[in-house]
C-alpha cells in the first residue's frame, strides 16, 4: 500500500514538474494539475494511512484517537484542493489573455530565438 | 491630571486639525488659514496654563495604556526645555501660517500646504514632548516624512521632488541611525522611559557599547541639523514654498537635532568623545556654511548655509557641554529661530514682490519697501551679532564658551580662533545681503514691479523682529526667567547663576566680538566685484561639492548595483526561473535527508492491494500520457488529466477519507468544465513547432527530463520514508477527543475547517474572493487571440436550432437536474457538520448545477429566466463568515469563537446546531459565487462582439 501510493505520489509530481518546465503555457497549467495532485496526496499521506477506519466518531463518549484517521491532514488538503482550483483558474484566464495579446502561447509571450 | 490631559491634548491637537484641514475645500485659504491659526494659539493658550507646573524645574508626564501585555505605553513629558521648545514650534507656527496665507497664490492647495503644516506641528510636538525615547524617533521620523511632503509641495517642479526626495534620504537614514542608537542606550540604561535614560549617563558613557551609541546617535543628529558633511540636504531643500523654509528649515525641524543633542547630553555628553565629535563637527559647519554663504546669489541659498553655520554653533556648544554653553545653545537657538524666520519671510516678500531671488539682480530695493527693507536689515543685524540685536547677546556667549579653558585639546585650543573666523564671515555675508538688495540703484530688469506687500504679510516678520529687539535691549526682562527653568530642565538644581547683560565690561568675548566684526568687513569689501559677479561658490567649494557625491552614491546604489544584481541572478524567461526554483527546492530536500538512513525493511504486497495497484496503474498512465500530449493533443491531455483526478478521488475514498473524496470530485468537475472553456480562446495547434526536433530543443528535453524524474524518484523516496516510520502524537489526536465535546460535530475534518481552524478558513475564502474578482476584472479587458474570434466548428457548421436539436435530450435531462443538484447540495450543507460534506461540497455542488444549465441551453435562455449575481453571493458569504467571527466578541470570546448546541425543532425534533454553521454558509454562499463568477466571467466572452482584427501582428509582436 504505502509503496504504491508512494511511487504514484512520485509519478504524479514528476509528470507535474516535468509539464511545469515545459515553455507552453497550457503545458505548464496541466503540470500544476498534476503537481497539486501529487502535492495533495503527500501531505494527506504524512498522517499515514488508514484503511477502514470509520471517519465519523460517536456522539460523545471517549475517543480512542489511533481508530480514527487523522483529521488534520485531511482538513490541510481539503483547503489545499479549493485553493488550487483558484489558482488554475487564475493561471488560465491570465494564460488566454496572455494569447489573445501577445499572439503566442510561449510562456515568456515571445518564441525563443527559432528553435523549441 | 488637568496638566496630564492639557499635555495630551497639545500632541493631538494638530494630528486632528491636520486631518479636518485636508478635508476642507482645496482653495479655502481663509478657512484653512484660521483653523490652523485657531490650532497654534490653542497650543499657546495651553503651554502657557503648563508654564507654572514646568518652571523651577518641575515637569509633567503623562501616560497612556497602550498595549498592556507587552508593556508598552504612550508616554509624554513636558520639562522646561521642551517647554521652550514648544512656544517657538506654536508661536512660529502661527506666524508661518498667518504668512503663509499671502504667500501661497490661489491656484496652490490651500488644503495640502495646512494639512501638512499642522501635522508637521503635531510630529514636531509628539518628538519634543516624547517621553519613551523609541517614540521619539517614530516622531523623529514622521517629522522627516511631512517634510519629504513639504519640500515636494510643488511636485511639478524637478528641483522640488529632487530636494524632497534628497531630504527624505538624508535624514530618514539618520533616522534609522537613531534608532539603533536609541535601542542601544535603553538596552544599557535598562529602559526606554526618557527620564531613566537621563539619570544613567555614567552607566552609558561607561558601557563598551558607548561610542558606536554615540556614533549612531550623532548621525541621526547631524542628518536632521544639516551638519557636515550631510549639509547638503538643506540647500536643496528650499526648493519648497518659502513659509516651509521659514519654519520647518530654519526655526523648528532642523532644530530636532540640536534639540536631543541638549536633550542627551545628561546621558552621553561630558566625555572626550562626545567633544571631539560634536564640537569639532560643529566648528567644522559653522565655518563652512558661513564662507558658502558669502558666495551664494540665490536669497534663499544664502539663508541656508547660513542655517546651516548657525546651526553649527549651537552643535559645538551643545558639545562643549559646559552649564553655561548649554545655557548659551538654548539661547541661540531661541535668537535664531526668531531672526531666521523673519529673514526667510523677508526673502519670501521680496521674491513675491520682485519675482527674483537672484541677488545679482536685485538693488536698492530700500526705496521702494522701505518698511521691509527696514524689518530685513535688523534681522540681519541679529544675524551678524549687531550690539543691542538678540543675536548678539548669544554670540558673546558663544565666544565665551569657546574662550574658556575646557579640556586643553588642540580642538579646543584652536575653537576661539575658528569662531571667530567663522564669525566674520557671517558678518561679510549679512553685510552683502543688505549692501546688495537694498541699497545701491534701484535695479532695472526685474520681472515684476516691486512694492510693499499686503500689511498682514509683513505683520509676522514685524513682530519677530521686534522680539529680536526686545531680546537684544532687554534680554533678563524678556528671556531670563524661561532661560533660566530651560537650564533647570537640562543641567539640574545645580544650574550656576548667570544674567544676561548687554554689557559685561571689556572682556575677551567684547574683543572677539569687534575683531569679527572688523574682519567682516574686510571680507566683503576686498573681493566684492568678484563675488558679486562669480558663479555660485568659489572653484574650490565646487569640487567639494558633497551634493555631487551623493548623487553619484544614489545613481549607483539605485541604477549600477540593482543592473549588475539583475544581470548576475537573473534568469532568462520563465523557464530558467522555474528550473531554479525546481533544482534549488531538489537541493534544499537533498540537504534536509542526507543523513536519513535508507535501509528500512519494505513492507510485503498483500494480494488486496492489487486492485489498489491497478487503479494506480491507470493513474499514473493518465498522469504520463497527460505530460506527455499537453503540447500538441490538449483536449486528450485534458481528459488525461481528469483521470488521474479521478484516481486521485478513489485514493481518498479507499484510505478513509470521504470529505476529501467528495470535494475531490466535485472540485474536478469545475476544474476540467473550467479548462474546456478556456481551450475555446486557445487555437487548436495543428502544426508542428518549428525547430522542435533539432538538437538544442532535444537536449533540453533531456536535461528537464532528468530534472522531473529525480523531483519524483525524491518525492517517492520522501513519502515512503515518512509512511515507514511509525507515527509520534498527532495534533489530530485532539482534535479527535474535542471535536465533539468542544465543536459539537461528528465530522472532524469539518469541524477543524469551520470551528477550530475556522481563522484559516476565513483568509482562504477571502483568497478565493480575491480570485474570482482578479479573474473578472482580468476578463473584462479580454482580447481574444486572432486565430480564435471566429465561432468553433460545431456552433458554425449548424444553424442554433440544429444545434439544440443535436444535444436535445442531454439538455432536457441536464434541467431535470437543476432541482434535485439543488436539493444535494442543501443536504450536502447540513449533514456538513456531523458526516461528510459541508460548506465547500455544498458551494461547488450549486455552482455545478447553474453550470450545467449553461451547458444545457443557451447562454441568453438562461439568463432570462436565472437571475445569479454572483459578486453578492461573495459579498455576502465574507459579510456572513466575518460577521459571525466578529459576534463572538459581543460575548466576550476571541474572534471566530464558535458555540453549539441541540435545538429541539417542532416535528423534526433535535437538529445540531451551532454557529460554526453559520460561518460555514458564508463559506458556502463565497464559494459559489466565486466559481459561478469565474465561469459565467469566461463563458460569457463567447457573446461579445469579435472586436477588430488586429493589426499585423509583425508591427506588435515584441
Amino acid at each position: 500500500m504505502e509503496i504504491i501510493l508512494a511511487l504514484a505520489i512520485g509519478v504524479l509530481v514528476g509528470s507535474g514538474v516535468w509539464l511545469m518546465l515545459r515553455p507552453r503555457s497550457y503545458q505548464v497549467i496541466v503540470g500544476l494539475c498534476l503537481l497539486a495532485y501529487g502535492v495533495n496526496l503527500f501531505i494527506f499521506a504524512m498522517g499515514r494511512l488508514y484503511i477502514g477506519a470509520a471517519p465519523i466518531m460517536p456522539k460523545g463518549g471517549f475517543v480512542d484517537p489511533t481508530a480514527y484517521a487523522d483529521p488534520l491532514p485531511q482538513s490541510l488538503v481539503l483547503t489545499a484542493i479549493v485553493i488550487s482550483f483558484a489558482t488554475t483558474a487564475l493561471f488560465l484566464v491570465v494564460m488566454i489573455a496572455a494569447r489573445g495579446a501577445t499572439g503566442t502561447d510561449h510562456v515568456d509571450g515571445k518564441e525563443r530565438g527559432r528553435d523549441e | 491630571m488637568v496638566a496630564q490631559n492639557l499635555l495630551l491634548l497639545l500632541v493631538l491637537a494638530p494630528f486632528v486639525s491636520a486631518a479636518l484641514a485636508a478635508t476642507l475645500p482645496i482653495g479655502a485659504r481663509n478657512g484653512e488659514c484660521w483653523l490652523a491659526g485657531l490650532t497654534m494659539v490653542l497650543a499657546l493658550v495651553v503651554l502657557g496654563v503648563l508654564y507654572p507646573d514646568v518652571a523651577e524645574g518641575g515637569r509633567v508626564i503623562a501616560r497612556v495604556d497602550w498595549i498592556d501585555s507587552v508593556g508598552l505605553e504612550l508616554a509624554f513629558r513636558i520639562d522646561g526645555f521642551s517647554w521652550l521648545f514648544m512656544v517657538l514650534v506654536a508661536g512660529i507656527g502661527f506666524l508661518v501660517i498667518l504668512y503663509a496665507r499671502y504667500y501661497m497664490s490661489p491656484e496652490d492647495s490651500a488644503a495640502r500646504l495646512y494639512a501638512c503644516l499642522l501635522a508637521f506641528a503635531g510630529a514636531m510636538s509628539g518628538l519634543i514632548l516624547s517621553g519613551n525615547i523609541i517614540m521619539l524617533v517614530v516622531f523623529w521620523e514622521l517629522t522627516s516624512l511631512v517634510s519629504f511632503l513639504l519640500i515636494g509641495y510643488w511636485y511639478h517642479r524637478q528641483d522640488a521632488r529632487d530636494g524632497a526626495r534628497m531630504s527624505l534620504i538624508v535624514t530618514a537614514s539618520g533616522g534609522l541611525c537613531l534608532l539603533v542608537a536609541m535601542i542601544l542606550i535603553g538596552q544599557i540604561a535598562g529602559s526606554y522611559d526618557l527620564e531613566t535614560v537621563l539619570i544613567s549617563g555614567p552607566q552609558i558613557t561607561g558601557h563598551k557599547l558607548y561610542p558606536v551609541a554615540l556614533i549612531l546617535f550623532v548621525l541621526g543628529a547631524f542628518t536632521k541639523s544639516a551638519q557636515f558633511p550631510f549639509h547638503f540636504w538643506l540647500p536643496n531643500a528650499m526648493a519648497a514654498p518659502t513659509p516651509v523654509s521659514a519654519y520647518l528649515h530654519s526655526a523648528t525641524m532642523v532644530k530636532a537635532g540640536v534639540f536631543v543633542l541638549l536633550r542627551f547630553h545628561p546621558a552621553l555628553g561630558g566625555t572626550v568623545e562626545w567633544f571631539q565629535i560634536v564640537t569639532g563637527i560643529g566648528l567644522a559647519t559653522m565655518l563652512l556654511g558661513a564662507v558658502i554663504a558669502l558666495f551664494k546669489h540665490d536669497l534663499k541659498g544664502l539663508l541656508a548655509y547660513s542655517t546651516i553655520s548657525h546651526l553649527g554653533l549651537i552643535t559645538a556648544l551643545a558639545g562643549i557641554g559646559t552649564p553655561l554653553a548649554l545655557i548659551a545653545a538654548v539661547f541661540h537657538i531661541v535668537n535664531h529661530a526668531v531672526f531666521k524666520a523673519s529673514l526667510f519671510m523677508a526673502a519670501g516678500i521680496i521674491d513675491h514682490e520682485t519675482g527674483t531671488r537672484d541677488m545679482r539682480r536685485l538693488s536698492g530695493l530700500a526705496r521702494v519697501m522701505p518698511i521691509t527693507a527696514t524689518l530685513a536689515i535688523i534681522a540681519s543685524g541679529a544675524m551678524a551679532g549687531v550690539p543691542l540685536l538678540n543675536g548678539f547677546l548669544s554670540k558673546e556667549m558663544f565666544f565665551e564658551a569657546t574662550y574658556v579653558w575646557n579640556n586643553g585639546s588642540p580642538l579646543d585650543n584652536a575653537a576661539p580662533y575658528i569662531a571667530v573666523l567663522a564669525a566674520s564671515f557671517s558678518t561679510a555675508y549679512s553685510l552683502r545681503f543688505i549692501v546688495k538688495v537694498f541699497f545701491g540703484p534701484p535695479a532695472t530688469d526685474l520681472p515684476r514691479h516691486p512694492h510693499e506687500p499686503p500689511l498682514l504679510m509683513r505683520l509676522p516678520v514685524a513682530v519677530l523682529v521686534a522680539i529680536c529687539v526686545s531680546i537684544g535691549l532687554f534680554p533678563q526682562f524678556v528671556l531670563g526667567n524661561l532661560l533660566e527653568t530651560a537650564g533647570l530642565a537640562l543641567i539640574g538644581p545645580d544650574l550656576p547663576h548667570f544674567s544676561l547683560k548687554i554689557w559685561h565690561g571689556v572682556n575677551a568675548p567684547l574683543i572677539m566680538s569687534l575683531i569679527a566684526m572688523g574682519l567682516g568687513i574686510m571680507i566683503y569689501c576686498l573681493p566684492r566685484r568678484t563675488i558679486n559677479s562669480g558663479e555660485d561658490g568659489t572653484r574650490l567649494m565646487r569640487k567639494l561639492d558633497i551634493a555631487r557625491i551623493y548623487e553619484r552614491a544614489m545613481r549607483v546604489l539605485t541604477q549600477r548595483l540593482p543592473r549588475a544584481a539583475l544581470r548576475i541572478l537573473s534568469a532568462n524567461g520563465l523557464q530558467a526561473q522555474l528550473r531554479a526554483v525546481v533544482l534549488l527546492t531538489l537541493a534544499a530536500g537533498w540537504f534536509a535527508l542526507r543523513h536519513l538512513d535508507w535501509n528500512v525493511p519494505l513492507p510485503e504486497m498483500r494480494s488486496r492491494e492489487l486492485v489498489f495497484a491497478l487503479l494506480w496503474i491507470v493513474g499514473g498512465a493518465c498522469a504520463i500520457g497527460a505530460a506527455w500530449q499537453a503540447k500538441y493533443h490538449r483536449f486528450a491531455a485534458l481528459i488525461l488529466m481528469g483521470g488521474a483526478g479521478l484516481v486521485t478521488c478513489a485514493t481518498f475514498v479507499w484510505l478513509s477519507a470521504p470529505d476529501l473524496a467528495v470535494t475531490q470530485l466535485l472540485v474536478e468537475i469545475a476544474t476540467t468544465t473550467l479548462l474546456l472553456l478556456g481551450l475555446r480562446w486557445l487555437p487548436k495547434r495543428d502544426e508542428e513547432i518549428a525547430g522542435d526536433r533539432n538538437l538544442p530543443a532535444r537536449i533540453r528535453r533531456f536535461r528537464d527530463l532528468l530534472i522531473a524524474l529525480t523531483c519524483g524518484a525524491g518525492m517517492t523516496a520522501m513519502a515512503l520514508a515518512v509512511l515507514l516510520t511509525t507515527p509520534g502524537a498527532s495534533v489530530g489526536d485532539w482534535f479527535l477527543r474535542n471535536a465533539y465535546v468542544e465543536g459539537g460535530g461528528t465530522n472532524v475534518v469539518n469541524v477543524i475547517l469551520v470551528d477550530f481552524r475556522a481563522f484559516d478558513t476565513f483568509g482562504e475564502i477571502t483568497v478565493l474572493a480575491v480570485v474570482g474578482l482578479t479573474v473578472y476584472a482580468l476578463l473584462r479587458r479580454f482580447r481574444a487571440a486572432p486565430e480564435s474570434t471566429e465561432r468553433p466548428r460545431p456552433q458554425l457548421d449548424a444553424e442554433e436550432q440544429a444545434l439544440e436539436a443535436y444535444l436535445f435530450v442531454p439538455a432536457v435531462l441536464m434541467q431535470w437536474m437543476f432541482a434535485p443538484i439543488i436539493t444535494l447540495s442543501a443536504y450536502l450543507f447540513f449533514r456538513g457538520h456531523d458526516l461528510p460534506g459541508g460548506g465547500f461540497a455544498a458551494g461547488v455542488t450549486l455552482a455545478v448545477a447553474i453550470l450545467l444549465q449553461y451547458v444545457a441551453a443557451n447562454v441568453r435562455w438562461v439568463e432570462a429566466r436565472l437571475t445569479v449575481l454572483p459578486i453578492r453571493w461573495m459579498a455576502t458569504g465574507l459579510t456572513v463568515a466575518a460577521a459571525v467571527g466578529a459576534g463572538s466578541w459581543l460575548f466576550g470570546y476571541p474572534f471566530l469563537t464558535a458555540h453549539a448546541q441541540y435545538l429541539d425543532l417542532p416535528v423534526i425534533g433535535k437538529v445540531p446546531f451551532s454557529t460554526a454553521m453559520l460561518f460555514d454558509f458564508g463559506v458556502f454562499a463565497l464559494v459559489l459565487g466565486a466559481i459561478v463568477l469565474m465561469l459565467i466571467a469566461i463563458a460569457h466572452q463567447s457573446l461579445r462582439v469579435a472586436p477588430r482584427p488586429r493589426r499585423p501582428a509583425s508591427k506588435e509582436a515584441n
